[in-house]
């Protein structure tokens, strides 16, 4: 498509669309800028984009305002969350992010998110984990549901809006926005050069099967919580998508990091997160001293309470960052007995704050609490223990730097994959959060990274030489058909595996052997194990071959995606011999006495990223091939890419919460925050 | 009560394979009893284990759901009667005694197959209404406007709706003999005139609930406060739209 002929329209009138697969927060801010800048789009999703994953997030999100006069600036949260993340973020897209921020939560507080206010009526913040400072934006506890709905809202007024041709008039019944709700993305759509042009989908209620044209995709799918079987994730979550990609040719990229969230209350169905917000107004978590004290916790007096967290971190106390409460509790409870009851449960406790209070700012998630356990959480402590919740790792993506080190907006380089015209972003890609993601920094790396992601496409799009529509339709039919046979063998398969249990299965061995503690003699295992699984679904079997909203096929399919990513997930952590964030081998601890070889962090072998590429199949078992360089392409232009992580803008630094000092402020330009005194006691 | 003490339950549930509801037909489901059990879990014992009370051979039940914790308004069914979310439905709390449970799909929507209805009506009904603030773009513009505590308590509690249809099941004008759209959206309405920038378009929004199937047409049952699941001040926000509706009509004309 030369620059004379219109952008949004063929020669023959039609009309040239991206596609967009998800619709959460990363996924609908991609559309917004993809609209701004005139390019139409298909939106895809498994739900009507308003119930996506993205509503689950609680506490708020960050952005350095200042407005607390603690001295904070974006370039201490650039700073914080590089630390956080244990240098394997990416830093100018992290610096990008943070700078950004700002003007991120003042747009959305323009587009009505109902944000808590001060007093003046200005932006209230809190605190979160692995800072000192007020940074955190928030509406109620139930801000991922409040900065969705804001950006679902800008999206339906997008779907009311046509299409513009080359002339600037209106094309009827074209709508900017067309939205696939209950639509299933199975597979992308490749020309002989390996350039996507579309993609097949299908619709799950009347179970077509679909190719769309399309001159670019972009996956923002969330994370892969389901393959642990239970999760603070929503069932929807099965990382699908980007199995599908990553059988395709796109690289997955530090899988092995999974979050864990020290705080969830226990579900036969799910594991409901109680955000970290608890802890940033003020909740504490403790044991009774007395493992086995039969007292209702209200009548165990402050003397005989264990305050683990304050004990240990006299300074960022309850708020440490995730991985490492995660790894407090997880010691007390399994390395000590010294549960609740002997239990796996810890007290985190609300009831020294006044009630009004709670309810203005935290109601949202101790209603959870209220209505799931029964209890009523502003007058008992809550019991809880911690559940898988997010994956750092992802679809690779790339960047371009500008001249500060900064990211480059409007770059097509910006969250492209391997896969020439294919897009990642949100929780789904890897670059934004390293080892460890510090918490409300992924409301904000979904909406950044949906500003960015939307003008790489744009630009993108605008230098495509050849359209999707310029490709025989038969590229299109063989894929369609391909997915069909697929689907009708599915149906007919009739052995005696239930993908259901056979999920529970592999839901069960990832969480035990491949969470909070790894060791390799229990990862060889759980590689095995999934070997197993994987011969054991050739022999699945159709437990519902209805025509109408049959979610067991689709279930399956996803399924055979789960054992493909968890592979990934088990033996990039098997390869990595260190500790860094969430990935914790105790073999490998620096203070574990019993430590077979004590190094810690090892920059020297790990600080790079994970590069995982699909190796094809052994029989029924998947292979996944490491790699630590390839080349891509965007339109002539040939990048090549190591695993290098860019460390450019902050340099190496040990990662110690302890200390009575802040962590980051080795090389912070601004000061200590004046409101958290570190001489305050535990 | 110890677990030893519960017994298997049972689970009626109305079913539809092709979403014809002349057709429906029961199917009884016997599932043990687990801690922290709630519908959800209950249908997904089904899932791994497709066969009826009698021991027959059945698909799986299918329905929606997602986020499991109440906050993404998927999983709406009637349970023992009432409307609500199957996710927050505890069984030690909808049966104690291992009394059986209920379960069938919601009646004022088009029917798709099993507990799946089609609630797309009511995201149309959020277009209609133009329930968005028009924001003159993404780009860097500032700070929004300033919004006293006590306004953006009000906002909040408007702003937590599900879409999720319990509302507009429970209420006695949505029926087969009207257009009515329900109460959900006439709160999305006030939501976005109360809001400080919304307010420009505030007589778009009400416009829209003037016509057929708009406001008019709320009889003023009650019914849908008593059922939201986010206990959202639907009834107050009627009165406060059917207020600014009956002005708009009375002087709009004047104002233009």
């Amino acid at each position: 498509m030369a620059g004379s002929k219109s952008k949004t329209t063929t020669d023959g009138g039609k009309v040239r669309r991206v596609a967009v697969v998800g619709g959460g927060l990363a996924g609908l801010m991609t559309v917004i800028k993809l609209c701004e800048a005139g390019v139409p789009v298909d939106l895809f999703s498994l739900v009507p984009v308003k119930r996506s994953h993205s509503v689950c997030a609680q506490g708020g999100i960050n952005a350095s305002v200042n407005t607390k006069g603690e001295g904070d600036s974006p370039r201490v949260h650039f700073e914080e969350t590089v630390l956080g993340g244990d240098f394997l973020a990416q830093q100018p897209p992290c610096l990008g992010m943070a700078e950004a921020a700002p003007n991120i939560v003042y747009l959305l507080d323009r587009m009505g998110v109902p944000f808590n206010r001060t007093p003046e009526g200005l932006l209230d913040f809190r605190r979160f984990g692995g800072t000192l400072y007020h940074r955190t934006a928030f509406a109620g506890a139930t801000t991922g549901q409040q900065l969705l709905y804001a950006l679902d809202e800008q999206v339906r007024r997008f779907e009311t809006t046509d299409v513009l041709d080359a002339q600037g008039v209106s094309i009827p019944g074209e709508p900017l926005v067309r939205k696939f709700e209950f639509w299933d993305f199975v597979q992308l759509i490749l020309d002989d050069n390996q350039v996507v042009r579309g993609l097949v989908a299908q619709d799950l209620k009347s179970m077509e099967i679909r190719s769309f044209p399309a001159e670019a995709v972009c996956l923002a799918t969330g994370g892969p919580g389901i393959i642990f079987g239970r999760s603070t994730q929503s069932t929807i979550c099965t990382g699908i998508a980007n199995a599908i990609a990553y059988k395709q040719g796109a690289i997955y990229a530090n899988g092995e990091f999974i979050q864990i969230h020290p705080t969830a209350i226990p579900g036969a169905d799910k594991l409901r997160l109680i955000s970290e917000s608890a802890r940033g107004e003020g909740g504490r978590v403790w044991v009774p001293r007395d493992a086995y004290d039969k007292r209702s916790p209200r009548d165990i007096p402050e003397k005989e309470r264990r305050y683990f967290l304050e004990e240990k971190y006299p300074l960022y106390k309850n708020l440490v960052p995730r991985d490492v409460a995660s790894r407090e509790l997880f010691a007390i409870c399994y390395g000590e007995k010294a549960g609740i009851g002997g239990r796996n449960e810890v007290y985190l406790d609300l009831t020294h704050i006044p009630e009004a209070e709670l309810r203005k700012k935290l109601a949202g998630i101790l209603e959870i609490y209220e209505k799931f356990v029964g209890v009523d959480p502003y007058h008992n402590p809550m019991k809880v223990f911690p559940a898988v919740h997010y994956s750092m790792g992802g679809m690779w993506v790339d960047f371009d730097r500008d001249a500060r080190g900064s990211l480059k907006v409007g770059s097509a380089r910006n969250h492209a994959t391997n896969i020439q015209g294919l897009y990642n972003v949100g929780e789904s890609d890897y670059q934004y959060h390293g080892a460890n993601r510090l918490g409300a920094n992924s409301l904000l790396s979904t909406i950044y990274g949906g500003m960015v992601t939307g003008p790489a496409m744009a630009t993108y799009f605008d230098g495509l030489e050849k359209s999707a529509f310029e490709f025989p339709t038969s590229l299109f039919e063989k894929a369609e058909k391909a997915e069909q046979k697929k689907y009708t063998a599915l149906a007919n398969s009739d052995g005696t595996e239930n993908p259901y249990k056979l999920h529970a299965e592999l839901g069960d061995i990832m969480l035990r052997d491949c969470t909070i503690e790894r060791h390799n003699d229990a990862i060889d295992k759980v590689i095995e194990k999934i070997g197993e699984f994987e011969e054991r679904y050739t022999k699945i079997k159709a437990v519902d071959t209805n025509a109408k909203s049959n979610q067991a096929l689709p279930f399956a399919r996803h399924l055979e995606g789960m054992l493909i990513l968890a592979r990934v997930i088990a033996q990039g952590a098997r390869n990595r011999d260190e500790c860094r964030g969430a990935h914790y081998k105790p073999d490998f601890d620096e203070k574990n006495p019993k430590a077979v070889n004590p190094i810690g962090r090892d920059d020297k072998n790990w600080l790079r990223s994970t590069l995982a590429k699909w190796g094809g199949r052994d029989g029924a078992q998947s292979k996944v091939e490491f790699v630590r360089e390839f080349d891509y392409s965007i339109g002539s232009e040939r990048i090549h890419i190591t695993d290098e992580v860019d460390i450019s803008l902050k340099a190496l630094q040990k990662r110690d919460y302890t200390k009575k000092k802040a962590a980051f402020a080795a090389d912070a330009p601004a000061g200590q925050p004046k409101t958290d005194a570190p001489a305050e006691k535990a | 009560m110890a677990a030893e003490n519960k017994r298997p339950i049972t689970f009626r549930i109305k079913r539809s394979l092709d979403g014809k509801r002349d057709a429906s037909t029961w199917e009884e489901f016997e599932i043990p009893w687990e801690p922290q059990m709630n519908v959800i879990s209950a249908l997904m014992a089904i899932q791994k284990n497709p066969t009826t009370k009698g021991g027959k051979d059945t698909v799986p039940v299918v329905w929606e759901q997602a986020c499991l914790e109440e906050v993404c308004g998927s999983c709406t069914m009637v349970i023992n009667g009432k409307v609500r979310q199957a996710c927050t439905t505890l069984i030690d709390a909808i049966s104690p005694n291992g009394e059986p449970v209920t379960i069938e799909p919601m009646t004022k929507f088009p029917l798709v197959r099993d507990l799946i209805v089609d609630r797309s009506r009511m995201f149309e009904n959020l277009k209609r209404a133009k329930a968005w603030i028009f924001i003159d773009g993404t780009h860097a513009l500032g700070a929004g406007p300033r919004v006293a505590p006590e306004e953006q308590e009000v906002a909040y509690s408007l702003s937590r709706c599900m879409t999720c249809g319990c509302c507009t099941e429970a209420c006695p004008n949505v029926n087969d003999h009207s257009s009515f759209m329900g109460p959900a959206v006439i709160s999305q309405v006030r939501l976005f005139n109360m809001h400080p920038s919304g307010h420009m378009n505030a007589n778009e929004r009400l416009d829209s609930m003037m016509g057929e199937g708009g406001i008019a047409e709320c009889g003023k049952a009650q019914n849908c406060v008593q059922v939201c699941p986010k206990e959202i001040p639907l009834t107050e926000s009627i009165a406060v739209i059917g207020r600014d509706t009956m002005k708009r009509a009375l002087f709009g004309w004047l104002l233009k």
